[in-house]
């Protein structure tokens, strides 16, 4: 016999049901009988007051990120529902799965512009894997747990239930969670791949002279590591990653060239296009990896592993196409796979990281702290072990650049759609997931005060974490793009921002300023003293550049770096 | 030669939103749609005719397709035998003094008239789209003022069916 309930109390059910231990969101009109119903399960939810939806879906998007769960957020309707658009798309390009519960209108008033009624499943279709409305109590634990589910499942996204306020006010006499196997007629899991295409696919692998694995995303989402470190041990191939595949493999790993693409390594980039086989790991060679396509890696083989079929072909033409999960895949070549001595090969790629080294502004004497020498300082000040927040902008490339990670799941950066934001939100997200890592946010002055209302979030939850802004005084990516190709014409680019210090103040937590390189891991000891959040302002040179960098549809090996001995001959 | 493709769809509300939306923005156009019940309660089917030509792209769109949740199988028939047609109905504008030639037109296309008053009549078509395209030209001379067509229906011969063909949605 099951209980009576109201479809309010059906959707915290199904939450705790599906193992949702915390939701991020805010009240509204439409969804307060949920809220009021939320006073009945706070023993087993927590739940995250915002200060804007985008910020829960941020949050929920960090927290899925860092725990491999789902991520769950909730808003009401209209406004509420369409400030959540930018985080579902962050979360769709991204591969991220969270569940967004946003409330509707009665299902009577629907179509008639009702107050706070917008169609929120006609704006979230091209943002979401999949989204419904449910106008029916009986079909709210059905409709959440298949959510869930396809959510989780298959390449990962975004989805969203859209209750109407009448289905979440009924009440049913006689509820129970359903437990039938969720089979939905058209989604279907990938089979695995035939023997020929391992067949296939090995002989490629085994007699390439200049081969180069791409790792991306999916080596994380599918849990690959040691699936892909096989591969590059056993084969002796070298690896370089794209910047959501950053920690699939550890930066220490010798074969490891680093990241790819606009600002990735040089190496990486040239071995790219010099190699005779490229093997994708769950990547979509996107343009920020691939440059002008006609002349990507023009000499090479291509095997893609990909789990989603419509993203074969999408952007490069692969000669052999494994449609499946990565791990499973790899599980299935990597016994065929056999060691090539490749010394001319790595050579090749040794020569290339050399001749970056001399470049590496950390190996210059700047006249004021570089941006680039504050994110080196933090990763030494954080051993390396921290779980690391990035925003959008030059401060997350050259996050990319001189912060090693060495684990998988330690870097949460919005890369698909480059969500400029999304970094201190997602840390407070990535909180609630239990880890021994400390969080630290790294964030330019322009993307922290896009969600910086999300600060007294942080303090009211004590979000144990820490807020590094790379304050340059611009826009700085933009303004770089403004330097380089629009003859420095700066047009709105130069942003002013709060006095950080007295703002981490008025919110009711420390902050720190850092101008000097010395100071900067002895203000981060004093950070670390503080379980909580805390901000630090690192004040940094205003017109440094990101290097190398390939111009956007530019050939992937013409590069733009940086000059051998930029700052030797400069007045101090 | 068009891209055809047959879907089976779950019957709820919002697919066809969901087919048309993928199709803006995946920027694949449509040539044209159309959508009905099938022989299973539960599923529709599509036949979506596209402008793509190349092996490649038609794959990407056919998978596209088929990855949204609601639907449960997509065949490109483009290269199968198949019998494509569609149907229009084509209003002409015809007194009693040009009645006779509209009527010998509709015998020799195997077109039916559907409706005659004073000033106009219906002709109801249904064959391959280049035959319809046929009729409409040997009748424009005479005054067409409205045409409506379906757009293709596919369906492939002999004894292959859909997966969705007696099961349950
Ligand atoms: C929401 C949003 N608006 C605009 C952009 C375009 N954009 C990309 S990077 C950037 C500048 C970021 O500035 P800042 O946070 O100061 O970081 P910096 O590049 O200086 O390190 C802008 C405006 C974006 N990515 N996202």
């Amino acid at each position: 016999m099951g209980k009576k309930l109201r479809g309010a109390d059906i959707v915290w059910e199904s939450l705790v049901e599906e193992g949702v231990e915390v939701v991020f969101g805010y009240p509204g009109g439409a969804i307060l009988p949920a809220y009021d119903a939320l006073n009945n399960y706070r023993e087993k939810i927590h739940h995250v007051l915002v200060r804007h939806e985008q910020g829960a879906t941020h949050m929920a998007d960090g927290y899925a990120r860092a725990s491999g769960k789902v991520g769950c957020a909730m808003a009401t309707s209209g406004p509420g529902a369409t400030n959540m658009v930018t985080g579902l798309a962050t979360a769709m390009l991204d591969s991220s799965p969270i569940v967004c519960i946003t409330g509707q209108v009665p299902s009577g008033a629907i179509g008639g512009d009702a107050f706070q009624e917008v169609d929120v499943t006609g704006v979230t279709i091209p943002v979401t894997k999949h989204n419904y409305l449910v106008t029916d109590v009986n079909e709210i634990a059905s409709t959440i747990r298949e959510a869930f589910y396809v959510a989780r499942t298959g390449r990962p996204g975004p989805v969203l239930v859209d209750i109407t306020k009448d289905a979440l006010n009924a009440v049913i006499e006689d509820f129970e969670y359903p437990t039938y196997t969720i089979s939905l007629p058209g989604y279907k899991p990938p089979a695995p791949v035939t023997n020929e295409q391992v067949v296939a696919a090995l002989e490629l692998i085994n007699k390439a002279k200049k081969p180069v694995i791409l790792a991306g995303h999916g080596v994380l989402i599918s849990g690959a590591m040691n699936e892909v470190l096989e591969l590059s041990r056993k084969g002796n191939i070298p690896v370089t990653t794209t910047l959501l595949g950053i920690g699939g493999v550890p930066a220490s790993h010798p074969l490891n060239m680093g990241m790819m693409g606009m600002h990735g390594e040089a190496c990486a980039n040239h071995a790219i296009q010099e190699a005779d086989l490229l093997i994708a790991c769950g990547m979509r060679f996107d343009d920020r990896v691939t440059g002008n396509v006609s002349t990507y890696s023009p000499n090479s083989k291509k095997i893609h592993i990909e789990i989603d079929p419509t993203e074969i072909n999408k952007n490069i033409k692969v000669d052999i196409a494994l449609n499946t999960d990565l791990m499973v895949a790899l599980r299935q070549i990597n016994p065929g796979v056999t060691f090539n001595d490749r010394s001319e090969w790595l050579h090749r790629i040794r020569d290339w990281q050399e001749d970056a080294n001399q470049r590496d502004i950390l190996q210059m004497k700047t006249p004021t702290l570089m941006a680039a020498q504050a994110i080196r300082a933090i990763w030494e000040g954080t051993a390396g072990n921290a779980l690391v927040v990035s925003d959008v902008g030059q401060h997350q490339m050259l996050e990319c650049q001189y912060y090693q990670h060495e684990s998988p799941y330690t870097l949460l950066t919005s890369g698909g759609l480059g969500t400029m934001g999304f970094s201190v939100p997602a840390a407070i997200g990535a909180s609630f997931h239990k880890q021994d890592r400390e969080i630290w946010v790294i964030v330019g002055d322009g993307c922290v005060q896009m969600t910086i209302m999300e600060f007294a979030t942080a303090v009211q939850e004590n979000a144990n974490i820490k807020i590094c802004i790379i304050n340059n005084g611009y826009l700085g990516m933009v303004r770089q793009w403004q330097q380089l190709f629009y003859d420095a014409r700066y047009a709105e680019t130069p942003i002013s921002s709060p006095d950080y210090v007295k703002l981490a103040d008025a919110y009711g937590m420390p902050g720190y300023r850092v101008s000097k390189l010395e100071d900067a891991i002895p203000t981060m000891r004093k950070a670390q003293e503080h379980k909580g959040p805390v901000v630090i302002e690192f004040v940094v040179e205003q017109h440094d550049m990101v290097y190398p960098m390939v111009p956007a549809g530019a050939d992937l090996h013409a590069m733009i770096r940086r000059p051998h001995r930029q700052f030797a001959e400069m007045e101090m | 030669m068009k891209q055809i493709l047959i879907a089976s769809v779950e019957d709820k509300p919002g697919v066809l939103n969901r087919v048309s939306s993928l199709f803006r923005r995946r920027n694949f156009n449509i040539e044209s749609l159309a959508v009905g019940h099938s022989e299973v309660p539960g599923v529709s089917r599509m036949t979506i005719v596209t402008d793509e030509v190349e092996q490649l792209r038609r794959a990407i769109v056919r998978s596209n397709v088929e990855k949204l949740v609601n639907v449960i199988e997509v065949d490109d028939v483009t290269d199968l035998p198949c019998v494509v047609r569609e149907t229009a109905l084509i209003k002409v504008t015809a007194d009693t003094t040009k009645r006779r030639e509209v009527m010998d037109f509709a015998e020799m296309y195997r077109a039916r008239i559907v409706d005659v008053a004073n000033e106009t009549l219906i002709v109801e078509i249904t064959g391959e789209s280049s035959k319809i395209d046929a009729l409409i030209e040997v009748l424009t001379p005479i005054g067409i003022s409205e045409i409506m067509r379906t757009g293709k229906i596919a369906m492939r011969r002999g004894a292959v069916a859909p997966r969705t063909n007696g099961a349950t949605a």
